[in-house]
């Protein structure tokens, strides 16, 4: 559906996005990842004409556009929702939603679809967040786009609202059958809601997967530090197996990795049980987070991992712990550092 | 809290002084029965055509240019924005005499370059005039409120499918139309109190008439040209009250990036305003010069201006630090701050013919450098006010409190801590006001003390005397003059309005 081949944005000096390539199928839902000031957005403005590329290509089965070629924004059939949702102040939810359609039907499926209709006479700035967002969706997805971008379109959101607006923007795109790209620092966002996951590091795509592998087998220690709590284990890589002071793991050699590697461990990999004696550790950080707790935990030999355990198990810091690895998957393993 | 501030009482005499000649012109008017004369009918046709042909012309030119200088990222973007600022700072009467020099049969572009032209005169001649040198307001205010705009109204449209000329019409351009208004009432302000270009180009205006009248002994009919120009102004400076800008919700502008070929061409498009505002009057002057050398020219001239601007700067800023002062005391003292302002709506003429009255009425002041630094000091007394007052807003009114707590009166804590923070502001200002009075012709046609001859009224006596070439020395200072007044408008407190400071955008 697009192809983009090495597509890098200049900010004056600064080369911001960085020689990205990406395919997005059709009907497919990428996210884009990454830090603040990762250029997530500017690759974003890029596919959809409103910055100038450097270098590469962007093509569509209906144009191509090049640093020398562009096509501007009004002739990619692209549709863009804006993290400031970016609704026209002076026109009315519905007459923002129709901005330029010749066909009213399409815009009233929308407005329909998504419970637009008790406001459609309201003014922008009379609505509240969440109906901005679907506003912003439907004026977006009632032009036809042949591709959609979202920056950030939770951003701007109550906390209370983004987890139900998130499943809802996500089944209108399936509903209407579009591909899209969509752009956002929230990793449990990205993780659940594509169907493919790209992690941005200084303008570069570091890894393009789907969530899982994203998650589980990153392909930088970045990405593995920015999709989730990590710890690293020192061990020794033979056979598919890493021995570590944990014990023997499955593992996956990553990076090239050979010989004495790091390997990567998420919270949900480990579980502690308090000991009187002995163990592995000590407890040298606890976090309430809800529903569960987290704990850091110092190996005697130096490292430190993290594990999980539910509400009900509150273990006093300084408390000394046994770990156990209780994956069974294979985990990464990374060249050591 | 019923003690009035220190600074009330000072900033009130200087308030009341600011309306003296206002007071003045309506005792001295004679009785307004012919107002509905045709001669007076014309006269105010004239001057509102004028007006508001100017005002059409300079958001022409002004709104595209702000589009261009707001959006468009062109090499060597500041310098096209400076030289496009650059005719603000130029009195309008330079222009309007080289213009109508260089230009149609005889003018010095044919002589020159054998280029056959039509002449620059009448009231076409000076709407083109005026419009050049005050387009510079819509530019900078339209191009501000460009700035504060957030481009993702722009970028939603763009991605519905809106060409942009379409989306700077209909998404972009409604949201500023605010700002352009307000920068044309400015530029309809400057026009209705400009006095040089319409006399140089022959069109019978409120000012000219004004100048006439008063040649002919006839005071009191200028006093009623006078208050009836008082009038317009007063209409407009109300409109302008009434100009609100909605509020935009920040973020970052738009950026647009010209194709290899389209930044040569949009700079060939804007180079004709600059050749004709800045370039030709230049090279006019420069011509006269090489032709004529720089006989006649005597540096007392430009002694006596430096010295009356001089005069009129250090009195200006002494007066206006209590009323800065006294603006931020409290609600009265705002009032008067007001009030002081209302000299820089007095036409230069009208501030001329107001006192030389007042001098007839006090002989001791007639004819006295005295009478015309006080015409200066009244009229430019806002810029001095505005540069102070800027200055005087960053002052923590903490440091008084800490600096009385110390055990310094209240004489101590002006000289040691007002004083010497609001140094920045009261030297900018000294140097609007200086800069200002230098260029100032009207008013210092009126008052000159007979043999007073400056840099201003000499040039008009050369045009007048049809010595073209002799203007070149004066002409050239004023020139320079102006450029150095933009330089310190750019670099000193009224940067902001320049909008200058809002261009670091990555």
């Amino acid at each position: 559906m697009l192809s983009v081949t090495d597509m890098s944005v200049d900010y004056g000096s600064t080369r911001v996005v960085n020689g990205v390539h990406l395919e997005l199928a059709a009907d497919e839902i990428l996210t884009l990842v990454g830090p603040t000031g990762c250029g997530k957005t500017t690759l974003l403005n890029g596919l959809a004409g409103l910055v100038p590329m450097a270098t590469g290509a962007v093509r569509h089965p209906d144009w191509t556009a090049t640093p020398d070629q562009p096509v501007p924004p009004e002739r990619r059939k692209v549709g863009m929702v804006f993290q400031d949702f970016a609704l026209f102040p002076h026109l009315s939810v519905e007459e923002n939603v129709r901005f330029r359609l010749a066909d009213h039907a399409v815009g009233e499926r929308w407005i329909a679809r998504l419970g637009l209709d008790d406001f459609r006479q309201a003014k922008p700035g009379r609505l509240s967040g969440g109906q901005k967002q679907r506003v912003a969706l439907a004026r977006a997805l009632a032009h036809e786009p042949s591709y959609m971008l979202l920056d950030e379109p939770l951003s701007n959101l109550d906390a209370a609202f983004k987890e139900s607006l998130r499943w809802e923007i996500r089944d209108a795109l399936k509903a209407a059958g579009v591909p899209a790209i969509w752009v956002t620092h929230d990793q449990d966002e990205a993780l659940s809601v594509g169907d493919r996951l790209g992690v941005l590091r200084e303008g570069r795509l570091e890894q393009l997967d789907e969530p899982e592998t994203c998650f589980s087998l990153p392909a930088t220690r970045f990405v593995a530090g920015f999709l989730g709590e990590a710890a690293f284990l020192r061990g020794e890589l033979a056979d598919g197996r890493v021995s570590t002071g944990l014990g023997d793991v499955p593992a996956t050699p990553v990076a090239g990795a050979t010989g004495t590697v790091d390997v990567l461990l998420r919270p949900d990999d480990c579980a502690i049980e308090p000991v009187g004696e002995g163990g592995h550790g000590h407890v040298s950080l606890a976090r309430y987070e809800g529903g569960s707790w987290l704990y850091a935990v110092t190996l005697d030999d130096g490292p430190v991992v993290k594990a999980r355990t539910s509400h009900e198990h509150r273990i006093a810091p300084e408390t000394r712990v046994a770990v156990r690895i209780v994956t069974t998957h294979p985990l990464a393993a990374f060249p050591a550092e | 809290m019923n003690r009035w501030p220190g600074s009330y009482v000072p900033a009130l005499v200087v308030a009341v002084l600011a309306v003296l000649p206002v007071v003045v012109l309506f005792g001295l008017a004679e009785s307004p029965e012919s107002l509905l004369e045709a001669r007076n009918l014309r006269l105010l046709l004239n001057t509102l055509l004028l007006t508001g042909l100017t005002a059409l012309g300079a958001i022409a030119i002004g709104v595209p240019l702000a589009l261009l200088t707001a959006f468009v990222r062109l090499p060597w973007n500041r310098l096209w924005l400076v030289l496009l600022a650059a005719p603000l700072a130029m009195p309008s009467y330079l222009g309007a005499f080289t213009l109508h020099a260089a230009f149609g049969m005889g003018g010095e572009l044919e002589n020159v370059l054998g280029l056959q032209t039509p002449s620059v005169f009448g009231l076409w001649g000076a709407t083109l005039v005026m419009t050049l040198y005050t387009y510079p307001f819509v530019l900078l205010t339209t191009r501000a409120a460009l700035l504060g705009q957030d481009a993702s109204l722009v970028a939603a449209a763009r991605t519905l499918g809106m060409p942009l000329a379409a989306c700077l019409w209909r998404v972009v351009l409604p949201r500023a139309a605010t700002a352009v208004a307000a920068g044309a009432l400015l530029s309809a302000l400057y026009t209705l109190s400009d006095f040089g270009t319409p006399a140089i180009m022959g069109v019978d205006t409120f000012t000219r008439m004004i100048y006439v009248e008063y040649n002919a002994f006839g005071l009191g009919r200028a006093a009623l040209l006078s208050l009836q120009l008082l009038a317009i102004v007063g209409l407009v400076l109300f409109l302008e009250s009434r100009v609100a800008a909605t509020p935009e919700r920040p973020g970052r502008a738009l950026v647009l990036w010209p194709r290899a070929w389209q930044a040569p061409a949009l700079l060939l498009a804007i180079s004709p305003v600059i050749l004709l505002a800045l370039v030709l009057p230049l090279a006019v002057f420069f011509l006269w010069l090489v032709r004529d050398g720089a006989g006649g020219f005597e540096p007392a001239f430009a002694w006596n201006s430096a010295l009356a601007s001089g005069l009129a700067a250090l009195a200006a800023v002494v007066l206006a630090l209590p009323v800065a002062l006294a603006a931020r005391a409290g609600r009265f003292g705002r009032l008067m701050e007001r009030v002081t302002f209302l000299g820089f709506g007095v036409p230069g003429i009208v501030m001329g013919t107001a006192l030389v009255y007042l001098g007839l009425q006090l002989p001791p002041l007639y004819q006295t450098l005295a009478l015309l630094v006080l015409a200066y000091v009244l009229r430019f007394l806002p810029l001095a006010v505005g540069s102070i007052r800027s200055s005087v807003e960053s002052l923590d009114s903490g440091l008084a409190r800490a600096a009385r707590v110390l055990g310094a009166g209240p004489r101590e804590v002006f000289f040691r801590v007002t004083l010497p923070l609001t140094r920045r502001g009261v030297i900018a200002g000294a140097a609007l006001v200086f800069l200002e009075a230098m260029r100032e012709l009207p008013a210092t046609l009126l008052l000159a003390p007979t043999g007073f001859e400056t840099l201003a009224t000499y040039l008009w006596r050369m045009y007048e005397a049809g010595y073209f070439g002799r203007a070149a020395v004066p002409g050239l200072l004023l020139v320079l003059l102006s450029g150095l007044g933009l330089a310190v408008m750019l670099g000193g407190e009224r940067r902001a309005e320049f909008g200058l400071s809002g261009d670091n955008r990555s």
